[in-house]
């Protein structure tokens, strides 16, 4: 156990650790500085990307949670449709193709209808959020499922035999239970996106560098230690996010 | 409830059924000059000769075996690895498990491509580990560790390790204590009792779990580029070379192909363990 935590650990917290550290070369020790922090912030063209990744996977996510909660609550409440084996399979797909296949076939895709109805003309951030949006859905609809699948339906047919038409039964009933499954769905596809290099790779363009696109060229060519001093500031950013959703779901007496 | 239905099934349809197909027609098609880089389809015997290209160049048999091999091996370490670490949160009291379970998730949130930059600062020549093992003395001159098999599977099971500890912790919290109990009840000293009874049973977990690692890893690109040696041809590695330098789409999408048909059997398993579960 604590020697798999320390290997998943070790490296992280040393980038952490190096990125106060004031020499050009990362990982060496040349006192204390935050000189890197200053040179992240002036970065422009990192800036620049890391802010399109967030706009990205914040669409591509709520996209994938309108479709995706909408998936999973057909998969686990709709019963026999036709179409459901096909549907089920084409929803658990992007989870289990290789990125590269992914990429590539959405890619083809994108420039074979820019061929024929000159839509997208130019790959970037909207030909990027689409790819996301659809990964995102297929875990969205699993989490969803797998929610719904251990909830059992007696509330929803209460709410039936009390008179509410289907709709105000989903509104009222099924998507409350549906909200913690929507929301850490949302959080899944966020991750995702903002991670993901190969798939963005194949489908953008010159307008649509991501931050991980931008990353992945720096650090082909070299390190430096505004990386690090990147790396802090995520883990700084997703801890207060994590300290910000435990203060949340804290338990409450009633 | 059509709608719930209709919505995200043409979405799926445009967006991942409607690509596959596509990826299976260029596949069939012929290079050419020109801007998308191909001419389409006449028959099938554009995906022969495409496939004929594949078998006849040792090059590309060579890369998606050795990117199977490397799959499975990562898929292999990860379960050594975290077999121990899911077991010790299954066993955890309860209240401590998200504790756990976030300490295994938290390095993921600092970024994949960080992940692997603080591996090559540790790792290099000029890095880290050299730095320490020539300052203690004990070795004279650094040693090359970055751009090997090894630092390719250091990087591979670093980011895949929780993909492998998540199915097996699931698999492990669902056992019945009892058994275990009972075993011991009867005479089974613990660690007979686990190897006869939590072992056999948590099985079906631990191959979900190396399914998860194996496949996604099997079309791995960027830790091969940024970690592995230069002459490790996998397989994604030649997919992005042949569309990207060589621009040589059809071959590609063939590539793409002959992969995701070697994947199939162990995509098709890992569902059938999923649908159980």
């Amino acid at each position: 156990m604590y020697l798999g935590l320390a290997f998943l650990w070790a490296p992280v917290l040393l980038l952490a650790g190096y990125a106060f550290s004031a020499d050009r070369i990362p990982f060496q020790w040349g006192g204390f500085s935050t000189r890197w922090f200053a040179a992240l912030a002036a970065n422009d063209r990192l800036m620049e990307a890391a802010l399109l990744s967030l706009r990205v996977a914040a669409g591509a996510a709520t996209l994938a949670v309108i479709l995706g909660g909408l998936a999973g609550f057909a998969l686990a409440r709709t019963g026999a449709f036709r179409g459901r084996a096909v549907f089920g399979a084409l929803a658990g797909a992007p989870l289990v193709l290789p990125e590269v296949v992914t990429g590539l076939s959405l890619l083809l895709l994108f420039v074979a209808l820019a061929g024929l109805t000159g839509w997208p003309a130019e790959r970037g951030a909207t030909t990027v959020l689409l790819a996301h949006a659809t990964i995102g859905l297929a875990y969205v609809a699993v989490v969803v499922q797998a929610r719904l699948a251990g909830q059992g339906r007696e509330m929803e047919e209460a709410a039936a035999s009390l008179g509410a038409r289907p709709l105000v039964a989903f509104c009222t009933v099924t998507l409350p239970l549906m909200a913690p499954a929507l929301a850490a769905g949302w959080l899944m596809a966020f991750t995702l996106s903002l991670d993901d290099v190969v798939v963005a790779s194949f489908v953008s363009g010159p307008a649509g560098t991501t931050l991980p696109i931008y990353l992945f060229s720096r650090i082909k060519v070299g390190l430096t230690p505004e990386i690090n001093a990147l790396g802090v500031v995520i883990l700084g950013v997703a801890g207060v996010a994590l300290g910000l959703a435990a203060w949340l779901l804290r338990p409450r007496r009633a | 409830m059509r709608g719930a239905v209709a919505l995200p099934f043409l979405w799926l349809l445009a967006l991942v059924a409607a690509p596959l197909l596509i990826l299976a027609v260029i596949a069939a098609s012929t290079a050419a000059d020109g801007i998308p880089p191909f001419a389409l389809p006449t028959g099938w015997q554009g995906l022969a000769d495409n496939l004929a290209v594949l078998a006849d160049d040792p090059l590309y048999a060579a890369a998606l075996l050795r990117a199977l091999v490397v799959a499975g091996v990562t898929g292999a370490l990860c379960l050594l690895l975290g077999y121990p670490m899911a077991l010790a949160i299954a066993r955890a009291a309860p209240a401590r498990r998200p504790v756990l379970l976030l300490l295994v998730l938290l390095p993921f949130w600092i970024g994949f491509l960080l992940r692997i930059s603080a591996w090559i600062g540790l790792l290099r020549d000029e890095g880290w580990i050299n730095g320490v093992l020539l300052a203690l003395g004990l070795i004279a001159a650094p040693l090359p560790m970055l751009y090997s098999d090894g630092a390719l599977l250091v990087g591979m099971v670093h980011s895949y390790l929780p993909f492998a500890v998540l199915p097996l912790f699931a698999a492990l919290t669902r056992l019945d204590p009892t058994l275990e109990e009972a075993a011991g009840a009867l005479g089974a000293r613990p660690a007979v009792a686990f190897w006869t009874v939590t072992l056999p049973l948590s099985l079906p977990g631990a191959l979900a779990g190396f399914l998860l690692v194996f496949i996604p890893a099997a079309g791995e690109f960027v830790i091969p580029e940024l970690l592995g040696p230069p002459e490790a041809q996998l397989v994604g590695r030649v997919l992005w070379t042949e569309f990207f330098q060589n621009r040589d789409w059809p071959l590609a999408a063939a590539l793409a192909l002959a992969l995701l048909v070697l994947l199939v059997p162990s995509i098709l398993l890992f569902q059938r363990l999923e649908a159980r579960a």
